[in-house]
């Protein structure tokens, strides 16, 4: 029976992602919708107010400078926001100003969508800031990163043009007719379970034990919603989705993974309906999906083999629950894991530095190769496209003729910025993460030493190069260095993906598009999907294969010999 | 596909000078253009420095100084195929040029005078006199004159061929030598830009243009060797941290062993070698650009004439008037044709001594006979012996002079002239004076294996269309017959222009051939345009290839070359890459299993010692390069199969084969290590 209702719900879920990516396609290619009667009239009011002329078209750097400019500009009021906090209303806790290093840290990782947290919500941020802040953010990151798809994807459809579009209106009509009714719907189901959505002071009681405790209390859902529609992550509490308030059942546990999914998988089907081949979409839809299930079966099996130790102990089967809620038990944590650092979302339920270190290889993989499975909204399907390009390339030169995609032909200015965008976030998060151990201080903020500590720090950089935001838990990054080289690691990575993406989709609009032919390797077969599956995996092995030797594969060679140090 | 030639790959005076060349191209300021082997370059200095250093000081077992050998030998084999492959290239031109050398030409002086001078003195515009038995010394053009002129050098074809002023055989090529006649010459080009010269450029490295294609290979190879630097750069602070100390030697090896090293040192000799096997062809590509364009060609324009068919139509049938005998049609025709010199008229005499059964003998024109000459004008040809005039010619034609003569056309033979043109072929009607006889059913020969080779062409995927000037019945009927996928029939020469646009707007890359002066705006537009060495000099400058064989057919093994080249560096990039999977777990637990034995798990191939592990890594890359060498100058095997079918085979071979082949080989070399003591 419960087998029955898990494929149901699956089926409706799927049956939804096809509906949610043919809607957001129409959206972005100016289609009437049904919802087009409330959104339209917002839209036309927005562009009236702030003057866009919405018919107006941009070439990439138009569409890039615009892009950065608005960007730059959230990221310095949510910057300033935390650091005149204390001197602002909604403030419960009297919490004080941020100061600058946190809070630049703070605002780079909410305006590149990667949510990686340094501080904790509850105690160091006021409602304001989380408001006005954060939650606006997590809105305009995700809608950054769709309209930077739909830019990218331009390129395609397009020919012998510069033009891919005009920045503001992909903005707009993301955020108007996909993100917010999304998130008033979901928050107030999220309500309706329990999540918190007050302004009632921060409750003081007294425990059993008659401990002292305070209750942080806040506008919770609305944050929650947007995090886990819009690949953000950045929980409202420190412990993101592992607290009660922010997750508080088992039927919002999996309705929240549902809300990881739900985008990125339904965006990967858009990106098929919107270069007119669906057949496309679902072919990167099923690499995608052989890859996250090729990763749940290893984290299953890992977290099942459980711990040689705790077996001593006598505990049954071994399986470690450190860290994990006993709400949710180790596999559905385990598997909040794996979407969280496939999706690019960052939100956890679980502490990752307590699971097995198999488990954290797997996560540290798919943050590792770009969060290209499904990805975080918008750049997850941007991420693959720079992989599908390389296979195309190889394939291209394979068949012996010039590579092309989707009928583009791809020449030096594509691999470059393909090449680009794929190894800058690799290269800085080896050389940050190198650098940490340069500086005895930095060493100093593992709580663990060895091959779990060199886990810890790489899970960081990693999460931050991969515009993630999750985090291991154990290591202390409230420092000068980590704030900062995480904050650039951050930073250069959300637009060295990004920017690359539109410059592509420029190039491309200005190619002529070549009619399919039989000489034309077909990509949508299943000979495109294992290449592409096997490139994903390769170049990721190939840059991390000596860091996860000696982090997540040596503690588990460790563990299960049995040696603790 | 292949000549014979190419199955030589090398001989000793080759290997020597390409051995010699090998050690001059460490030079690292010649090396700066294959970064990917400089840093290897690099790499060698330093473990060479690191191991004399480590000698000198008597901690040294050898161990760097045989990984300091291996580095150098991993360049020096990289340059050694690049050497081979110029070596190659440069005796095939080379070859072809000495006879150029020593030349004196007759150049014209301004008082119209000539002055003996060398022909590398000659310049562009400048006028020169060639004689019987002479060498034309420079690329030009006939002002004037008749000659019969060998081009065996050029061409390797030992029929002489006429070249005339006017008309579309006006141009000859330096090097080629005048049978007969006396013609006068305008050069063209000036000696150091003549064919040869370009073909030299083509496959010296040095001076060579890289393509697009192969610009973006190397920006893909650049960017894993920056991200495999930063891999090996950052790893010893990871390693320090865990306690392991690493080595510079070991660290280097990584680095190089990870690095595109297969790829990156075979990659300028693969596009030398493209070039040598195209010059094989016959064919002299004026850029790389045209040969890898012709690899992507999704249609090929075909004259019908000289490519898809024989250039004549040949007498296939006879056909009766009504009430006209056999014999009567058959001995008219005959003698209507014995004077007739033309390839038509010569097979209608072949088609009636069939018919009469004498096939072979000699028969004579009669002495009285005059021959009548075809005229565009008239249209018709035939003999005027006596009184009696026999002419043959287009339907219109004889039924005009039949009417003339107050004549009637015989009712049947409209419909039966129509007939035979409806099936695709022409119909000559003769008449013997006033009388109308019958119909000779002139037929277009298709040109034998052409079929099988548009067969090939569309298994690539690639779209055939013939041209002609022909009426539509009979385009259709010769495309039906030799398998075309498209013809345009009544064609003017400015239709080929706008069709090849029409083709190119839709995102088609159009390849062509072309001889004529009327030819030169299409081949101009064409994405990659063949001249033939036969055309005229307008047409090989719109042109991007020159066959100097001037055979059509040819375009097909452009094509296929073009391919070739492709997909030997796809297939080469792929197999590089895949190698490092290998190499990984040959080095990491080499690194780290000392201090950590539970790494010794990916030992996978049980390798005898850390040392050993690293050196069979480091010999396995190196050895790969000349092994390869072979596939790098001769190309990738290729046959014409669907682009998936294709990609399966090479992926199966270079991307799997690539995965598992240097575990073998590492697991080899180790073994030989430990036997040899060496380790």
């Amino acid at each position: 029976m419960i087998l029955l209702e898990w494929i149901l719900f699956l089926f409706l879920f799927l049956g939804l992602v096809f509906l949610m990516g043919k809607y957001m396609s129409s959206v972005y290619l100016g289609e009437d919708t049904f919802f087009t009667v409330i959104g339209k009239p917002l839209e036309n009011l927005i562009y009236k107010t702030s003057g866009i002329n919405p018919a107006e078209e941009m070439n990439w750097k138009q569409y890039g400078l615009n892009l950065v400019i608005f960007n730059l500009l959230g990221c310095l009021v949510v910057f300033l926001l935390q650091v005149i906090q204390g001197y602002l209303p909604l403030n419960p806790i009297h919490a004080a100003n941020v100061h600058w290093d946190l809070a630049l840290n703070t605002a780079i990782s909410f305006m590149t969508n990667t949510n990686w947290q340094s501080y904790s919500g509850e105690s160091t941020l006021t409602w304001l800031v989380q408001m006005l802040g954060l939650t606006v953010q997590n809105f305009l990151s995700a809608a950054t990163g769709m309209a930077a798809m739909v830019a990218m994807l331009r390129g395609f459809t397009r020919k012998e043009t510069d033009k891919i579009g005009n920045f503001w209106v992909d903005l707009t009509r993301g955020t108007v007719y996909i993100l917010i009714p999304l998130s008033i719907l979901f928050s107030v189901f999220l309500i309706s379970q329990g999540v918190l959505q007050t302004f009632h002071p921060y409750q003081h009681f007294y425990t059993m034990e008659n401990q002292s405790q305070v209750l942080p209390t806040g506008p919770v859902a609305s944050q929650v919603a947007i995090k886990q529609l819009g690949s953000n992550g950045g929980g409202f509490f420190g412990v993101n989705s592992a607290h009660p308030f922010e997750n508080p059942n088992g039927l919002t546990n999996i309705f929240e993974m549902a809300a990881i999914l739900f985008l990125p998988l339904a965006l990967v089907l858009s990106f098929g309906y919107m270069v007119g081949n669906i057949k496309q979409g679902l072919a990167f839809l099923i690499s995608m999906l052989v890859i996250l299930l090729l990763g749940t079966g290893i984290v299953w099996w890992a977290e099942m083999l459980g711990n040689p130790l705790l077996i001593k102990y006598g505990i049954a089967h071994g399986v470690s629950m450190e860290g994990v809620e006993s709400r949710f038990g180790v596999l559905i944590s385990s598997f909040w894991g794996l979407l969280t650092t496939a999706t690019s979302n960052g939100s956890v339920n679980s502490m990752h530095d307590s699971l097995m270190p198999i488990t954290t290889l797997v996560y540290m993989f798919n943050m590792g190769v770009g969060e290209v499975v499904f990805g975080g909204v918008g750049v997850g399907i941007i991420g693959m496209l720079y992989y599908a390009l390389l296979v195309m390339f190889l394939a291209g030169l394979m068949i012996g003729r010039t590579p092309e995609f989707l009928g583009k032909k791809l020449g030096p200015r594509e691999m470059y910025l393909s090449v680009i965008a794929l190894l800058v976030p690799p290269i800085l998060m080896l050389i940050f993460a190198a650098i940490a151990l340069m500086i005895p201080s930095t060493v100093g903020c593992m709580n663990n030493s060895s091959a779990h500590g060199l886990s810890e720090l790489l899970y960081a950089f990693l999460s931050g190069a991969g515009n993630n935001g999750s985090a291991f838990a154990g290591l202390n990054t409230n420092t000068l260095y980590y704030n900062f080289s995480l904050g650039i690691t951050m930073f250069i990575s959300r637009f060295v993906t990004i920017l690359p993406a539109l410059a592509i989709g420029g190039s491309l609009a200005e190619k002529k598009s070549i009619p399919e032919s039989s000489a034309t390797f077909p990509t949508t077969g299943i000979l495109f999907i294992a290449m592409l599956i096997a490139v994903v995996i390769i170049m990721g092995s190939l840059t991390f294969f000596p860091v996860f030797t000696m982090g997540p594969l040596l503690d588990h060679l460790f563990m299960i010999h049995g040696k603790v140090y | 596909m292949k000549s014979d030639k190419s199955l030589i790959l090398f001989n000793t005076k080759m290997l020597k000078e390409a051995i010699r060349d090998s050690v001059i191209k460490l030079n690292p300021l010649t090396l700066w253009r294959n970064p990917v082997m400089l840093i290897v370059e690099v790499g060698a200095v330093i473990t060479t420095i690191y191991s004399l250093i480590e000698l000198k000081s008597g901690t040294g077992h050898y161990f760097s100084l045989q990984v300091s050998l291996w580095l150098w030998f991993t360049v020096l084999f990289a340059n050694f195929a690049e050497a081979l492959a110029e070596i190659r290239g440069k005796g095939r031109a080379q070859s072809l040029r000495e006879t150029q050398t020593e030349l004196t030409a007759n150049r014209q002086k301004p008082d119209g005078k000539y002055e003996t001078v060398s022909s590398i003195q000659l310049r562009k515009g400048d006028t020169i006199l060639v004689k019987e038995g002479e060498i034309i010394s420079g690329d030009g053009d006939i002002l004037s004159g008749t000659a019969l002129v060998d081009e065996s050098a050029i061409t390797g074809e030992s029929a002489p061929v006429i070249r005339e002023s006017g008309g579309d055989r006006t141009s000859v090529t330096g090097g080629t030598r005048i049978l007969s006649g006396e013609i006068l010459v305008k050069v063209t080009s000036n000696p150091g830009d003549t064919f040869l010269d370009q073909m030299i450029k083509m496959v010296e490295s040095a001076s060579r243009q890289k393509t697009p294609n192969e610009v973006a290979l190397e920006i893909l190879l650049i960017g894993l060797t920056i991200l495999f630097l930063v891999v090996i750069i950052t790893l010893p602070v990871f390693a320090g941290y865990m306690s392991v100390k690493t080595t510079i030697t070991v660290l280097i090896s990584l680095l190089v062993c990870l690095m595109p090293t297969t790829i990156g040192g075979l990659l300028p000799a693969i596009g030398i070698a493209g070039m040598d096997r195209l010059i094989q062809h016959n064919v002299i590509a004026l850029s790389g650009r045209a040969v890898e364009a012709a690899g992507d060609v999704n249609v090929v324009l075909l004259d019908k004439t000289g490519t898809i068919t024989l250039g004549n139509r040949m007498a296939d049938e006879l056909i009766l008037a009504e009430g006209i005998s056999r014999d009567t049609l058959v001995e008219s025709a005959l003698l209507s044709s014995l004077p007739d010199e033309t390839p038509e008229g010569r097979s209608i005499v072949t088609l009636c001594k069939t018919e009469k059964g004498i096939k072979g003998k000699d028969i004579r024109t009669p002495r009285d006979a005059a021959f009548i000459a075809f005229t565009p004008q008239t249209r018709m040809s035939g003999v005027r012996i006596g009184s009696r005039v026999i002419m043959k010619g287009s339907y219109d034609a004889i039924e005009e002079m039949i009417l003339a003569s107050q004549n009637r056309m015989p009712d049947d033979i409209h419909a039966k002239a129509d007939e035979v043109a409806r099936q695709g072929d022409t119909p000559l009607v003769v008449a013997d004076n006033e009388r109308v006889l019958g119909i000779i059913r002139l037929k277009d020969i298709v040109k034998q294996g052409i079929k099988g080779r548009l067969k090939q062409l569309r298994e690539m995927g690639i779209k055939s269309v013939m041209i002609t000037g022909d009426n539509p019945l009979t385009a259709a009927s010769i495309a039906a017959e030799a398998g075309l996928d498209d013809f345009i029939a009544q064609a003017k020469p400015e239709t080929k222009l706008s069709l090849i646009r029409k083709y190119q707007e839709n995102g088609n890359l159009v390849a062509m051939i072309g001889d004529g002066t009327n030819d030169a705006p299409a081949l101009a537009q064409a994405d990659v345009a063949v001249a033939m060495n036969a055309g005229t000099q307008a047409a090989r400058e719109a042109a991007n290839m020159i066959d100097l064989d001037s055979n059509p057919t040819k375009l097909l093994d452009i094509v296929e070359t073009g391919k070739q080249i492709l997909i030997t560096r796809g297939a080469l990039t792929t197999f590089s890459i895949s190698n490092d999977v290998a190499k990984y777990f040959a080095i990491i637990p080499a690194l780290f299993a000392a201090q950590y034995p539970e790494l010794n798990i990916l030992n996978i191939m049980h390798l005898t010692n850390p040392a050993s592990a690293v050196l069979s890594a480091v010999i396995f890359n190196a050895l790969i390069i000349p092994l390869l060498i072979p596939i790098a100058l001769q190309g990738v095997r290729m046959k014409s199969a669907s682009a998936s079918a294709i990609l399966k085979t090479n992926l199966l071979i270079y991307g799997f084969g690539g995965l598992l082949l240097p575990f073998l080989g590492i697991k080899i070399i180790d073994i030989f290590l430990k036997l040899a003591g060496l380790v």
